[in-house]
């Protein structure tokens, strides 16, 4: 098979540094990934072209990079699936600065594991033997266990794309690895230390729920669901006073009351009624709304049978 | 061609001009919708945050509803489109939770059978409607428009419940649409990035920085609007575009259309009556671009 690969080249020691495209076509096997094929590119073509791998079978996480824009491994990307209009376009990983071609810095995203102590810290009694834990618990976090630390979440994710600060769909995963763990925390398991740090600003309550970690993923983490499970750890141990946990509280209680969302009251009910400064800076968009007559209306309508949804909330409300 | 309307909240609340322009599209191409009064909101994926269960409740009390009337269920939002077609997913995976669900839907007398189509409006139009009906409705080609699309989330992602790889053309529905009824096509990377509404009230900053680096993007680009199926990044990225403007210390000044807006025009129905007057950033050169096309 002939495969036209473009790749987005760099090189952080040249004298002008600048990135540019280049196109190779080179000939592989119909069952070959997206990095045979590149290695073929640099054994045949262009021994400068500079990328990481190791194991070529999805377990070291060497090998992330964006392909056709969309953060993944390249030796778990046939090149068949990847040719869009002729060509697979390359690129380095996103969201972190590149030495080479399609090698990138990790400093970052290892101080953000970091960041997390990925460690277990239990903090109740020493047990008399080892410390229990159920089959079910260590089952339900193999699934954040099977990150190979790839940096494709990271690399697509939207909110580190606008703020660096973030700590980002894997480092968040990895704590989600610690607070999730039985043994981790106080008696009954609860890490609260760790979801109060995890609270803070660039912590959880700073992901956009987009996605995009999601499908970049190589691995089945589904880091933004394990960021959204640390939300309601969170909201069970009872530190709800921040604008996330109030944003979530506040859709339940305005769905339940009506049926439907209003939108008028929910940024109140979000930054909190004494958060005056806070509540002030929509004002802006409120009056602009409201000469345009965009504003929802004051008296939010119900929707018919409302009482069918108030009592079902009622019945599930935790 | 019938559907169970899902307008969903933002587009009777924050945006009726979507409301009213997606009636009228639909009115024009003869699509009969059917709304569902009593329909929930979809708990937008916050309140699933907070209860899962819940929300799948909620969804599939909808989906019985839509059952009822025996029709797919049409939505004219991303976010809504995504969130349904996730609980979808999820019931339609798991027999017991469907069961479970269902318990909960019996007091009303309503029964969800565990599959059923959910379309936006922009599928519809190009699996269902096809372009090849509604390209000769168009009396007003939208020549000499640069438009851009801006998807939303929920709509490109996850890919399994939007079921996109049995359906690939939904993967560039939009910008389909654009150049088929006349229009200059301005393609860009953010098309699948997040318009930072979700975090408008928890990160404003990060909020903003999103809106101002996707509307910029395309004002440089050359674009004269972004059009979007979805009402949430219309919310920001067109009423909070002058905030963000001023913290991104530039002027940018890009339009943000409704999908069935950009159709209605194509369609011949005048802007005002597709409610522009009511954005934020003023459409106005977008429409003298329209007369002069
Ligand atoms: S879902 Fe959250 S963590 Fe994942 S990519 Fe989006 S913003 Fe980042
Ligand atoms: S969560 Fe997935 S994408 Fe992110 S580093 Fe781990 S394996 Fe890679
Ligand atoms: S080379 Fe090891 S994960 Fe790709």
């Amino acid at each position: 098979m002939n495969v036209t690969i473009k790749v987005k080249r760099f090189d952080a020691d040249a004298e002008k540094p600048e990135s540019y495209w280049e196109e190779f076509t080179t000939e592989v096997a119909d069952n070959a990934t997206v990095l045979d094929a590149l290695i073929q590119v640099r054994e045949d073509q262009d021994g400068t072209l500079s990328l990481r791998c190791s194991c070529r079978s999805a377990i070291c996480g060497s090998c992330a990079m964006r392909i056709n824009g969309q953060g993944g491994l390249a030796c778990k990307t046939p090149a068949v699936d990847a040719v869009i209009d002729g060509t697979i376009t390359v690129e380095p990983a996103g969201n972190m600065p590149v030495i080479k071609d399609l090698v990138t810095n990790f400093d970052g995203f290892w101080d953000k594991i970091n960041q997390v102590t990925p460690y277990l810290q239990p903090q109740g009694p020493e047990p008399e033997a080892e410390y229990i834990a159920s089959n079910e618990s260590m089952l339900h976090l193999s699934g954040v266990t099977a990150c190979i630390m790839c940096g494709s979440c990271v690399s697509d994710c939207t909110v580190l794309e606008v703020d660096p600060t973030f700590l980002g769909p894997a480092a968040l995963a990895k704590a989600y690895r610690f607070t999730a763990d039985p043994r981790d925390g106080d008696e009954d398991g609860v890490s609260l230390d760790r979801l109060k740090d995890l609270g803070q600003k660039s912590g959880m309550w700073d992901c956009t729920r987009c996605m995009a970690c999601v499908t970049a993923c190589p691995k089945g983490v589904d880091p933004m669901d394990r960021i959204m499970a640390l939300r309601e750890q969170a909201m069970d141990a009872g530190l709800t006073n921040n604008n996330g946990a109030r944003h979530a509280e506040a859709f339940v209680e305005l769905v339940g009351h009506s049926g439907s969302l209003d939108e008028l009251k929910l940024p109140v009910k979000t930054v909190g009624i004494f958060n005056v400064p806070a509540l002030l800076s929509y004002v802006p968009v409120g009056i602009r709304s409201l000469r345009r007559g965009k504003l929802p209306s004051l008296f939010h309508k119900k929707i018919e049978g409302v009482e069918n949804v108030r009592r079902l909330v009622k019945k599930l409300e935790k | 061609m019938k559907f169970a309307f899902y307008p969903g909240c933002v587009s009777r609340g924050g945006c009726p001009e979507l409301y009213s322009a997606a009636n009228l599209v639909c009115d024009k191409l003869g699509i009969e919708l059917e709304e569902m009064p009593g329909a929930s909101c979809t708990g937008a994926g916050v309140l699933q945050e907070k209860n899962r269960l819940l929300g799948d409740i909620l969804n599939a009390r909808t989906f019985a509803m839509a059952e009822k009337i025996g029709s797919p269920i049409m939505t004219i939002c991303s976010t809504c489109q995504g969130v349904m077609a996730q609980a979808r997913h999820r019931m339609n995976a798991d027999a017991d939770y469907l069961e479970e669900i269902n318990s909960h839907l019996a007091d009303e007398d309503l029964h969800f059978s565990g599959d059923i189509e959910i379309k936006h409006l922009l599928w519809v139009l190009i699996e269902d409607y096809g372009l090849e009906k509604l390209l000769p409705l168009v009396t007003k080609p939208l020549k000499g428009m640069r438009l851009s699309p801006f998807y939303g989330c929920y709509i490109v992602r996850p890919t399994e419940a939007l079921q996109t790889d049995d359906n690939p053309e939904r993967k560039v529905a939009l910008e389909t649409l654009i150049e088929a009824l006349g229009a200059t096509l301005v393609d860009f990377e953010g098309k699948t990035r997040c318009c930072g509404f979700p975090i408008l009230t928890i990160n404003p900053k990060n909020s903003m920085a999103m809106v101002a680096k996707h509307t910029a993007e395309v004002k440089d680009l050359g674009s004269d609007a972004m059009v979007t199926p979805c009402p949430l990044c219309h919310l920001n990225l067109d009423g909070f575009q002058p905030k963000a403007a001023s913290q991104a210390g530039r002027s940018i000044d890009m339009p943000i259309i409704h999908l069935p807006q950009m159709i209605g025009m194509a369609l011949g129905i005048a802007p005002k009556d597709l409610g522009m007057k009511r954005h934020i950033v003023s459409t106005q050169k977008l429409e003298l671009k329209l007369q002069e096309a």
